[in-house]
């Protein structure tokens, strides 16, 4: 069974429907690339899938032994997050919540999992190191490593190089491929086909019309050979 | 000075009136960050005027531990707020404005016509600004005081890392699985609670500032979680500490001292912030 499964889904908010018929599976190991234009709906398919958001219709099936303390997650930015007062080691450290129940504290076993992923996102110099001070490229780390803290298993990333330089852009896809060559399924929000085309093994689309499919696939059908032909510049 | 000082350290009730105080502004510290961050501190607001009016309704009643009411309506409200607050923003701010003004409102209009006392302004000052005096606290409250801001300070530590992690990003943890909804109501009965403790101490309409002076000084010096939520500790026990040995001295209003002792401290640390950040 796939690890994730929808079936004529429609998203929306209070009943507006912002996108429908989107249909579409997740296998285990997969690195499933989400594009579209802006404002067609994409962050909502994310909130969704998390729980954040009501479905309007249809249905998430998630595959046995798939549970909510599985998954990690990697926002699209807010601002009010900016100002908080937050070391990088408190932010990395809070990833483990969702294992922890009433446990009040940490675990040195924790711990020592969180200084691997900090040092597997060149992040270990900025422990102490204050969040709102950290450059964009620098946060998106942060919080990366704090998603690889709530799973080993699945990671849904909403935009997870949007402002960031060629050359960190770069070393950020690949970190996700490395993540993924190490066995855990990607869900990635991306404005970047080209980068998707590179990298995904599946591609879905949304927008007036909902594609899904292989990237092979994708490549050589009319929705994908239009935006690849525009410079992939959804936006 | 130091006279006068010793004088009234050697009364009993200037001493349990020290500690109370310090016991008060360390729990009403604590939860300063996530109320200014989660845009909660208008809660805090709404939630203390609630708090006068169930204090009216049970001066009318005579009841002898007004607490016993207080708290389970203080309570009560924050959760009510919380569930409104979460469905839409704007709807909740309403529900807060229109549930802070009306209890004002009933609560002054109870405490007017039923008052059995002869100074009802002189009554109603008090509950809005703090007794003239805490030094009038029975013994009673004072423990009572002692054991709920202990409860607070105990609930805090055992919660310090959720509330950490569901205040810096809730969709996160509710998206990872952490029961958000859950420890959100926790912070709200905290906040209940410190609202009904510090009452005695500031009175209703300086709950606030009590509650959110030392968080916002301690983000003007502190990076981390950790060194805000221990330096605004502090900071709100040595602020209340001086304010009431000021007032003691100086006969000035207890409550309102300690809050304009906040507000200088305020003032001193944003100076040493700004020359430090610009330095
Ligand atoms: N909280 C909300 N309430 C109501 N409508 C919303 C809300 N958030 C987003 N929308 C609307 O839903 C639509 C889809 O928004 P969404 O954020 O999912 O787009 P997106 O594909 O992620 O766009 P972008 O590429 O800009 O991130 C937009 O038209 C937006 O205006
Ligand atoms: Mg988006």
């Amino acid at each position: 069974m796939a690890l994730i499964s929808i079936k004529d889904l429609a998203l929306g908010y209070d009943r507006m429907t912002v996108a429908d018929g989107i249909n579409f599976e997740v296998n285990e190991g997969d690195y499933l690339c989400i594009v579209g234009e802006n404002g067609s709906g994409k962050s909502t398919l994310m909130k969704t899938l998390l729980h954040l958001q009501a479905p309007i219709s249809g249905s998430i099936e998630v595959g046995d032994g798939l549970k909510a303390d599985e998954i990690g997650y990697l926002p699209q930015q807010t601002v009010v997050q900016r100002d908080f007062p937050a070391s990088v080691w408190e932010i990395v450290l809070s990833g483990f919540q969702s294992h922890m129940g009433l446990r009040p504290f940490y675990t040195a076993e924790e711990k020592k999992i969180a200084l691997e992923n900090m040092a597997h996102m060149g992040i270990s110099e900025f422990k102490k190191r204050s969040y709102r001070e950290l450059s964009g490229g620098q946060q998106q780390r942060v919080l990366l490593a704090r998603a690889l803290c709530a799973t080993r298993k699945v990671l849904l990333l909403d935009e997870p190089v949007s402002g960031l330089d060629p050359k960190v852009t770069a070393e950020m896809y690949e970190l996700i491929k490395e993540l993924n060559d190490s066995g855990i399924t990607i869900i990635m929000i991306s404005h970047d086909i080209q980068a998707a085309v590179r990298y995904a093994s599946h591609i879905l689309h949304i927008g007036k019309e909902v594609y899904f499919g292989t990237k092979e696939e994708y490549v050589n059908s009319e929705e994908g050979r239009f935006f690849l032909r525009n410079g992939g510049d959804l936006a | 000075m130091i006279d006068k000082l010793t004088l009234y350290m050697s009364f009993p009730y200037v001493r349990y009136a020290l500690i109370v105080g310090v016991f008060i502004a360390l729990s009403s510290s604590l939860l300063g960050v996530t109320l200014v961050l989660k845009r909660f501190s208008y809660i805090g607001d709404g939630l203390s005027h609630v708090a006068f009016g169930a204090m009216a309704v049970a001066s009318v009643l005579k009841i002898a531990n007004q607490e016993l009411l207080i708290l389970p309506v203080t309570v009560l409200c924050a959760i009510v707020l919380l569930r409104t607050g979460q469905r839409a923003m704007i709807k909740g701010d309403a529900a807060i404005a229109m549930l802070s003004v009306g209890s004002l409102a009933f609560g002054y209009i109870l405490m007017n016509v039923f008052s059995a006392s002869a100074n009802v302004s002189g009554d109603v000052c008090s509950t809005l600004f703090g007794s003239a005096s805490i030094l009038t606290l029975t013994k009673d409250e004072v423990v009572l005081c002692a054991v709920l801001s202990a409860v607070v300070v105990v609930m805090f530590i055992l919660l310090y890392n959720k509330i950490f992690a569901v205040t810096f990003d809730e969709n996160f943890s509710r998206a990872t699985g952490v029961r958000a909804d859950v420890y959100n109501l926790m912070i709200a009965i905290m906040i209940a609670l410190i609202i009904v403790i510090s009452m005695n101490l500031v009175g209703s309409l300086l709950i606030s500032a009590l509650v959110i002076f030392p968080a916002i000084s301690a983000m003007r010096l502190f990076n981390s979680f950790r060194g805000v939520t221990i330096f605004s500790a502090v900071l709100s026990v040595v602020c209340a500490f001086a304010g009431m040995i000021i007032s003691i001295l100086t006969g000035t209003p207890v409550g309102s001292t300690i809050v304009v002792t906040d507000v200088l401290a305020f003032a001193i640390i944003s100076g040493i912030g700004a020359i430090k950040g610009g330095a």
